[in-house]
């Protein structure tokens, strides 16, 4: 029976802690699909995290949070966007400068403002996402099974947990079966048949890095207003590298890139709980080395399972129209 | 009653800075008429056909299209007025099924499931009258060259196109492939659509042409029916003076073998078998030519005897000494020295570092040798000398050896690559694509030069996609297809005819028999 909870435990806190990477990975697969590399995701996430507390701190209202958090992001995306579509710059070194910029400047002006030493106000519940009880789940929770199921582990998540999952379909759809998506998965693949075939690239990369903004800036909400009670000091901790991780992994399609980000937040759960948990034989594991594992694991996976052959081909290739 | 040109220019300029890259061009353009402009490279025919379909837009002039006055800010305005592109690249997305191509950018529907269902519709009756047959759902990285091109032709019908530019539209089809596109040409023309047909080569002008402009300098030189014209008539417009095409060949005999290759398998990057069982002597004293469609095999044998690639089965000697086989193995600087010199077919990818001066350049490949280095730091002084000799003896321009080798043209890039190469009389060459993306002046020049060294009794082998370009240089033609040597044909009983059929895989013996049953 501990079993059985320790599992529905693990499988609860693997889907909360999934929600800002799969936000994340879906960002970073609009961007390059339309061929722009965006290993700037760690960045906007931290900066939408610092803008949606902010805001969630002063007006008490996580959606004021969230529209900040979501602008702040969109903001850094176009500046990316500036770089890479307008300038043709090293989009490597674009998305970096926003990773440092944002590392040093968010908790700057949180302490400027807050004076709390780099954090934001911790939120009470009022201006958080808080759990939200899926209809029926009170009803339910005493049915065998499902009641587990339903009631304890896909009920009582934030709001932010759902719209990630919900992003996923929406995205799908998006690339898939309208006509903007068959333009801009072109327009990753071959920008200059996109060009001859009348439509601007410019417009359609702008319109990806929105895209990949609102999504990033959806992530770090999360992560302050939803996961946490507020903003704290580097508190992406690697999330928007993992995320990018997960996309290469799931081969930049939606749904391979939500099991691969499900994968990753499971491990992550995982080394939570292992944190002074006794094994036979060995003993306890140091921390050090549980904390590690998400990454350990990432290097693993990446460097012997992902190939490169299925990146869009134009990704990170600026798009001059007379060469 | 008179049909107004489907296109007429009159008076048409475009300068780029002080160059005039077309001059007062006037051009007509009837309906439902096929018309050629030649010219060389550089000569200025990309320049109109960008006007044309509106990426360029005139310093001067008038475009007339179907009689009226027109000027197009966009490609999509030219092609609103019924004129369509296809480029010499294909502009396709490759994993893009052909009906995804074929919607782009017209879709018509916000959704695709609408848009697929009424491109169908309206692709079937486009399909019977111009007898395509494209499988629709497949990705088009799956379709042969021909194929993507007849994609690239419907995707224009498709837009309502009444008028076809095609630019070069054979350079990367085998001439089985160049037949199918003619007939196809044809019936489109007997459809009422009006084609413009750009090349250099001239006797498709000659093939599938009613009228045909010749451009040299940015200038229109002839315009004539092609019923009245001859090939010779036009070449000599092209490039200005009469200029033969004849290589003179001394007699030079056989020996032993420079280069032996025997029965060698090599597997390419892809882990895909890219040589099989290929066997062939090299000998002093003549020029032997690879041919075959891009991708049959041509890159892999070129690495294999240049020291970049090892064989997985058989031998390569060099007069009688193995240098490449299963267990011996001889690296590219050790050939060099041997006396092997190598012309990269892939100019920027292995024969030059792009951005790097010409004169850096000029020794790349050579610059551990004692006369270019000594400790480890360049003698800047001999390279400097070595580098002005290569520039005045092949009469390379701009005389500017500090330039980025990116800026000098195709041609003179090539030249200064094969000044490199010649220049410790190497007994062996190895010869990739001699002039993709050179100009006619210095094809020539370079033909000339494979020849001189042919007959002063060097061994030379030849890659070449243009076929053309083989005839006139080889004395003997060696045809791969999918790895396999499918034979080695004398120049002497070569045709284009032959050569072709052998490229799409048939052995010279059936090609007889075809011969004989006709």
């Amino acid at each position: 029976m501990e079993f059985i909870t320790d599992i529905l435990l693990l499988s609860d806190s693997t889907l909360r802690i999934s929600a800002p990477l799969i936000l994340a990975a879906l960002a970073g697969l609009c961007a390059e699909r339309a061929g722009i590399v965006d290993i700037g995701l760690e960045g906007k996430m931290l900066a939408a995290a610092f803008g949606a507390a902010s805001a969630a701190a002063v007006t008490g209202s996580p959606w004021i949070g969230l529209f900040a958090g979501i602008l702040v992001s969109v903001m850094l995306a176009l500046l990316h966007g500036y770089v890479s579509i307008h300038q043709r710059g090293n989009q490597i070194v674009s998305g970096m400068a926003i990773n440092i910029m944002v590392a040093g400047l968010a908790p700057t002006l949180a302490n400027a403002w807050f004076s709390l030493g780099g954090q934001t106000p911790l939120l009470d519940n009022g201006a958080r996402f808080t759990a939200i009880d899926l209809p029926f789940a009170e009803a339910l929770e005493d049915v065998p099974v499902v009641g587990a199921l339903y009631s304890d582990l896909l009920s009582g998540h934030s709001l932010m947990t759902y719209l990630a999952f919900a992003m996923v379909p929406v995205i799908a759809w998006i690339l898939y079966k309208t006509r903007f998506g068959l333009r801009l998965r072109a327009v990753g693949e071959n920008p200059e048949a996109v060009d001859t075939a009348g439509i601007s690239v410019t417009m359609l990369r702008y319109q990806a890095m929105v895209m990949a903004g609102v999504l990033c800036g959806m992530s770090g909400s999360a992560l302050s207003t939803a996961l946490g009670a507020g903003f704290i000091r580097d508190m992406s901790a690697g999330k928007g590298f993992l995320a990018l991780a997960a996309m290469i992994f799931g081969r930049w399609k939606p749904v391979p890139t939500l099991l691969a980000c499900l994968l990753f937040a499971f491990v992550d759960a995982l080394q939570g709980r292992l944190q002074g948990v006794s094994f036979p034989l060995i003993g306890e594991i140091p921390v050090q080395f549980t904390i590690m594992l998400p990454y350990v694991i990432t290097v693993v996976i990446l460097a012997g399972f992902a190939g490169k052959m299925d990146a869009p081909r134009a990704s990170g290739i600026p798009y001059e129209k007379d060469r | 009653m008179h049909v107004a040109p489907a296109i007429e220019t009159r008076d048409l300029c475009k300068r780029f800075g002080d160059v005039k890259a077309n001059d007062n061009v006037s051009l007509v353009v009837e309906q439902g008429s096929v018309h050629g402009i030649v010219g060389e490279n550089g000569a200025g025919k990309s320049t109109l056909l960008k006007m044309l379909f509106g990426f360029y837009q005139p310093n001067s002039g008038d475009l007339i299209v179907n009689g009226e006055h027109i000027s197009f800010s966009s490609p999509s305005e030219a092609m609103a007025a019924g004129i369509a592109m296809v480029h010499q690249h294909f502009m396709l997305v490759e994993p893009f099924t052909v009906l995804e191509n074929i919607i782009l950018g017209a879709e018509g529907q916000g959704l695709l499931k609408h848009a697929e269902i009424d491109a169908k519709a309206k692709l079937k009756g486009l399909e019977q009258q111009f007898g395509f047959d494209i499988p629709l759902d497949e990705p088009v990285s799956h379709l042969s060259v021909g194929q993507r091109q007849r994609v690239e032709i419907l995707k224009a019908l498709f837009r309502g196109a009444e008028t076809l530019i095609l630019d070069e539209p054979t350079a990367v089809l085998t001439p089985q492939e160049c037949d199918q596109l003619f007939e196809l040409v044809r019936l489109l023309k007997s459809r009422g659509k009006t084609i413009l047909f750009v090349t250099h080569k001239l006797h498709e002008i000659m093939a599938v042409t009613d009228t045909v402009t010749v451009i040299r300098a940015g200038k229109v030189i002839v315009r004539t029916d092609t019923s009245s014209t001859s090939p010779e008539a036009l070449a000599e417009a092209m490039v200005g003076s009469k200029i033969s095409r004849a290589v003179t060949r001394a007699d030079t005999s056989k020996g032993t073998p420079r280069i032996s290759v025997q029965n060698v398998s090599a597997v390419s990057d892809h882990g895909h078998r890219a040589l099989q069982n290929v066997s062939f002597d090299l000998f002093d004293g003549e020029v032997l030519g690879v041919a075959g469609v891009a991708g049959n095999g041509q890159t892999e044998l070129l690495e294999i005897l240049t020291g970049l690639r090892r064989v997985s089965e058989g031998s390569v000697s060099l007069t009688g000494n193995v240098i490449n086989s299963a267990n011996v193995y001889t690296d590219p600087i050790a050939l060099r020295r041997a006396g092997v010199a190598h012309v990269a077919e892939d100019r920027l990818k292995s024969g030059v570092v792009a951005s790097m001066s010409a004169r850096e350049n000029a020794i790349l490949g050579y610059q551990r040798d004692a006369d270019f280095s000594r400790n480890g730091l360049m003698r800047l002084a001999a390279i400097d000398q070595a580098a002005n000799d290569y520039f005045e003896s092949q009469d390379v321009r701009p005389r500017n050896p500090d330039l980025p080798i990116a800026s000098f043209s195709g041609g003179n890039q090539q030249k200064l690559v094969i000044a490199r190469e010649i220049a410790r009389s190497p007994q062996t060459l190895i010869i990739g694509q001699p002039t993709r993306g050179v100009d006619i002046g210095a094809v020539t020049k370079i033909h000339d030069q494979i020849t001189e060294l042919r007959n002063a009794g060097k061994a030379l082998l030849v890659v070449s996609a243009d076929l053309d370009e083989l005839m006139a240089i080889s004395d003997r033609i060696a045809v791969l297809c999918d790895g396999k040597l499918v034979g080695i044909v004398p120049i002497s009983e070569a045709d284009e005819r032959t050569i072709g059929l052998m490229m799409a895989g048939s052995p010279a013996a059936t090609v007889d028999n075809v011969e004989q049953s006709q």
